[in-house]
């Protein structure tokens, strides 16, 4: 199982714990582990990847096994601790940003 | 015994106050959606279990809450909302052009009558629709393809549409609202468009009675007199008699005529309320006295409204979504402050109490009168 780790915001709205646990078919990837994070948890959906665009929010980054791996090519094989599970894919909130009407 | 339902949206969440027609007893519940900012939270008008709620943040982008119990639970729905066509531009700060791009819905409008049609405002300004309950949303994209809009521009809080008002004995009438380059109507169900910006005069643009380019921060109207539209804009209290087709100044006596919110009394139709904010460059209230002003002549006449409300030391700031009024025999009024504190009053203003005194810096206050 692959282990993604969430931001707080959101673990609240998936109704998550800290780390959730996926199946990944095929090659496990960037793009197969958002795939699958999403297909989970549709709430997700738009919250991580543009809803439309699908690109990676500007304010978000991917790290894994002390890599920031946030503009390597979505396709690339993860790191085979993260494939099985023994590192998790950290989803990483920037911390600055944000906006009050 | 009716009861009233106050739906808050904050800076870090929402939350649901209830309490009966006494409206002296509340029950706070929440927060839903924690550490998220809610900049609105409205119920459905044909059915009052269904509210919807929109949640965001800038790390994360946008989320829409709909609930079929009142608040009592809530299901994320359709967040995708795609402009229609080719990208347009809209001008930067700078004056360049700048493409339009999805960032947060400002406003949610249910329908009159149909639980599943919401409209949603959205910045950069556009106004979407689901007739799905949320699931799907569709751009009425006249609105953004106006032959004026790729010249607008947005004020301090972004180019944002924030106020959307239905009528209920025309449903193709639509007025909008946005932050700042005017405000504008449809007679067609939002097929075509019309500035009515007539009789606005703005310092703050280099025409300053230009058609397009004024900071409207809010329009009111009460639904038994349709064509009598109230505007608090960036300065200046405006009332329009013709639907927007032309606007006049009711500041009046005001000590000043900045603010964001304006409402009209559910029962008096020429009954308005404003809560004076000292100045664009300040954005909190006057003399470090919150006071509500209310005329009962449809403006020019206003009279301070201050029993119960702090009269020293307040340097609160109260949001264009952040009043409302419901509709039982003796009208109540709320607001809510960027200190947290939502204010309500039963007596159609004579009277206030602090509702609640801690919440995160409240972006929009709702009512519904249940019976």
């Amino acid at each position: 199982m692959i282990r993604v780790e969430l931001p707080a915001n959101l673990r609240t709205l998936a109704n998550v714990g800290r780390v959730v646990e996926l199946s990944v078919d095929g090659p496990v990837t960037q793009r197969s582990v958002l795939d699958a994070l999403e297909a989970a948890y549709p709430m997700l959906r738009g919250t991580i990847r543009d809803a439309v665009t699908h690109k990676r929010r500007p304010m978000l980054r991917f790290f894994a096994c002390e890599e920031d791996l946030s503009d390597q090519p979505l396709d690339s094989p993860l790191p085979e601790e993260v494939a099985h599970g023994r590192e998790p894919y950290l989803v990483v909130g920037a911390i600055a940003g944000g906006c009050l009407r | 015994m009716a009861k009233v339902r106050l739906l808050v949206g904050t800076h870090k969440g929402a939350f649901v106050l209830t309490s009966d027609e006494r409206r002296r007893d509340w029950k706070v519940d929440g927060p839903h959606f924690a550490g998220w900012d809610v900049y609105h939270v409205k119920g459905s008008p044909a059915d009052p279990n269904r509210l919807y709620a929109a949640q965001s943040r800038g790390w994360f982008g946008q989320v829409v809450q709909r609930s079929d119990d009142g608040g009592a639970t809530w299901e994320p729905v359709g967040n995708q909302f795609q402009y229609e066509g080719a990208t347009s531009t809209h001008k930067w700060y700078d004056n360049t052009d700048h493409p339009y791009e999805f960032l947060r819905v400002w406003h949610l409008e249910p329908s009159l009558t149909d639980p599943d049609t919401v409209y949603a405002g959205v910045e950069d300004a556009a106004l979407f629709r689901t007739t799905d309950a949320g699931k799907s949303w569709q751009e009425l994209s006249a609105l953004r393809t106006h032959p004026t809009a790729s010249t607008w521009a947005p004020g301090a809080g972004g180019l944002c549409l924030h106020t959307i008002i239905l009528d209920k004995d025309n449903p193709n009438r639509i007025v909008t609202a946005i932050s700042s380059a005017g405000a504008f109507r449809s007679d067609d169900a939002g097929n075509t468009w019309r500035t009515i910006t007539k009789g606005l005069h703005s310092n703050y643009i280099p025409d300053p009675d230009a058609e397009v380019g004024h900071c409207v921060h809010h329009i009111a109207m009460h639904p038994s007199r349709p064509n009598v539209l109230f505007m608090q804009k960036h300065w200046d209290v405006m009332r329009s008699d013709n639907s927007g087709d032309t606007w006049h100044e009711v500041s009046g006596n005001l000590p000043s005529d900045f603010g964001f919110v304006i409402d009209v009394h559910a029962h008096e139709p020429e009954t308005i309320y404003v809560v004076p904010i000292k100045s664009d460059s300040d954005h909190f209230v006057p003399d470090g006295k919150l006071r509500v002003y209310r005329s009962r002549t449809g403006g020019n006449e206003w009279e301070a409204l201050t029993k119960g409300l702090p009269q020293e030391d307040c340097y609160v700031n109260v949001l264009r979504d952040a009043m409302t009024v419901d509709s039982l025999d003796s009208c109540g009024v709320y607001f809510g402050t960027t200190g947290g504190q939502v204010y309500g009053s039963a007596d159609g203003g004579d009277s206030w109490n602090a509702i609640v005194h801690d919440l995160p810096a409240v972006l929009s206050v709702e009512v519904q009168t249940l019976s």
